[in-house]
């Protein structure tokens, strides 16, 4: 049986701007990632303590995501899929630096790009199905399929894909939820529209 | 879901080059763990496995130029070649390409050499291997820490379930680079003496480098006997992201939903390749799942007594091996096992042996709070 699967909302973070499926979010000129994270954070009145200690691509991941339930309730089976092409490397080359005197591991555990997983986990306590994709580009077939097949088997009953890279300095966050609720069609082509559309 | 059936492995690590050398390695109780010294890293020394520069590019003079390559690459290239060899009439051109590994080139950051800055990337890393052999379907990488190597094989029966694919190719490897040595010694997790895994005196991980790979295929091949992969699950344990849960909780639901899709219960499993990666916490988290399981009396082994722990590797070759225990009906001892050294019971497998070996789960778990299960089946 072909069943069907829509995006029942989407975020992006690029270039200062957050936006969802309704309208834009936020919208600043600070190019300092740090200050970024910082002034989104506020924004959302997080108080989340373990935020502080996170890297930036674990920051970037829990502030789309909490964009994205609060607006929409959740299921605990939520899968966690997302893809990005610079892995941790931001954090590497920091982890790196600190080998010159004293390695910390503080940073050493942000060097792989699934904790970012584990930290959306704890915060929204999801037992469910991760996996972390490394990419050239954005890829929304790769995306839609592999959720598909999460979503058809039963394995999960909502998905979370999408795309979060950071490389030096730079970020460009867009996460999806996918459920069977009727909405944006979950095909390539209306990803790929989502993704590559300019923020107005 | 479909069933994903285990075809032709190559494993390249320490123990040998190819997978024969490896499995006759492990029934010799042979380790490819040795004592390394790093002052410029840590006053103590350490165990690790590491393969040696000069074999490998004597071995991989025969299908290229070994200077062209990064050491990962070289072992990855060299397991793919030994099962084209063994499958000339492969269709590349619909063989999908599945590359898993935590850190892939990643001592290039430190000493780049004449390799370009690209070439940490590890969407390079997948691109290298796949314009090597003429892929022609963009490389699917998994990064997923520890359970990568599992996970690539979950991937790849996913996507065949659903028709996005027939067959593929799935390669794990990591190498121990300066960067993972500091960073795990940093956490104070590396042994000083070869890790120990479930032992009273386990004291931390020892470190290995390794790749895999194995050919998958979605339809029935027509040899008699065949090893499948017919339930996997992940789950995360979302508790904490450098140590595991103290219940056990994520792994304890991964074998549970691993199992339920296999349709199988618990006292079916007759073998199960654990991680045991010889650290207090990982060890102790997987004796309360494994007991929650109610697989306390099921023989378990640890490879990375063997081995050391080969990251995304790992839990690809572990795989592997239990493919090869499956069809000899082996069970291989878990090395520098000696006195059980965890809160619940567990069946160490203390001495090689026979046993009819039907179904067998296979485990893993990772920093991210990671975990993953998988069940094969003898056909």
């Amino acid at each position: 049986m072909q069943q069907d699967f829509y995006i029942k909302d989407w975020v992006k973070i690029k270039d200062g701007k957050i936006s969802n499926s309704k309208s834009e979010i936020f919208n600043s000129s600070e190019k300092n990632l740090d200050f970024f994270l910082k002034s989104v954070y506020d924004f959302l009145e997080l108080k989340y303590p373990k935020f502080h200690k996170m890297d930036g691509l674990s920051k970037l991941g829990i502030l789309g995501t909490e964009i994205l339930f609060r607006e929409n309730s959740i299921s605990t089976d939520t899968a966690l899929i997302l893809s990005n092409n610079a892995s941790s490397l931001e954090t590497d080359r920091q982890f790196q630096e600190s080998t010159k005197t004293f390695a910390s591991p503080a940073l050493f555990v942000y060097t792989l790009p699934n904790i970012v997983l584990g930290e959306i986990s704890i915060k929204f306590k999801l037992q469910s199905e991760n996996a972390f994709f490394i990419a050239e580009s954005f890829n929304a077939e790769f995306l839609k399929n592999y959720s598909e097949s999460l979503l058809t088997s039963g394995k999960s009953s909502e998905v979370l894909c999408g795309w979060l890279n950071l490389q030096n300095g730079e970020y460009d966050v867009f996460l999806c939820l996918i459920s069977s609720e009727i909405n944006i069609s979950f095909s390539e082509e209306c990803l790929k529209n989502l993704y590559f559309a300019e923020n107005d | 879901m479909k069933k994903l059936y285990l075809l032709d492995d190559a494993i390249i690590s320490p123990l040998g080059f190819s997978t024969e050398e490896n499995i006759s390695a492990i029934r010799e109780g042979k380790s490819g763990l040795q004592l390394q010294q790093k002052p410029e890293i840590t006053e103590n020394s350490f165990y690790a496995g590491i393969i040696d520069e000069s074999p490998l590019n004597d071995a991989f003079k025969a299908i290229g130029y070994p200077k062209k390559y990064t050491k990962l690459e070289k072992m990855m290239l060299l397991a793919v070649q030994q099962i084209l060899n063994k499958n000339p009439n492969l269709n590349l051109a619909e063989t999908a390409l599945v590359i898993t590994t935590t850190k892939g080139n990643i001592n290039l950051l430190k000493d780049p050499g004449n390799f370009p800055e690209i070439r940490l990337k590890l969407s390079e890393l997948g691109q290298v291997i796949a314009n090597f052999f003429g892929f022609v379907l963009k490389p699917i990488i998994v990064s997923n820490a520890c359970i990568s190597g599992g996970l690539g094989l979950a991937v790849a029966r996913r996507l065949g379930s659903i028709g996005k694919l027939k067959n593929a190719l799935v390669v794990g490897g990591d190498l121990v680079s300066d960067f993972v040595v500091s960073g795990f010694n940093s956490f104070q997790a590396l042994s000083q003496e070869a890790c120990k895994p479930y032992s009273r005196d386990r004291n931390g991980i020892s470190l290995g480098e390794a790749a895999a790979a194995i050919l998958v295929i979605i339809d029935k091949p027509e040899s008699s006997r065949n090893i499948a992969l017919i339930g996997d699950s992940t789950v995360n344990d979302a508790n904490h992201i450098s140590g595991p849960s103290r219940t056990g909780e994520g792994l304890y639901q991964s074998i549970q939903k691993a199992l339920k899709e296999a349709s199988i219960s618990t006292t079916e499993i007759d073998f199960l390749s654990a991680h045991g990666t010889a650290t207090i916490y990982n060890d102790e988290m997987e004796s309360m799942a494994f007991h929650r399981s109610g697989l306390q009396n099921t023989p378990l082994h640890s490879l990375k007594g063997y081995y050391g722990h080969t990251l995304g590797a790992s839990a690809l070759i572990e795989s592997i091996v239990t493919k090869h225990s499956m069809l000899k009906n082996h069970l291989y001892s878990s090395k520098n096992f000696g006195e059980l050294g965890v809160s619940k019971s567990l069946n160490i497998i203390q001495q090689n042996g026979e046993k009819q070996i039907n179904y067998a789960l296979k485990t893993a778990s990772g920093f991210g709070g990671c975990n993953l299960a998988l069940v094969f089946k003898k056909e």
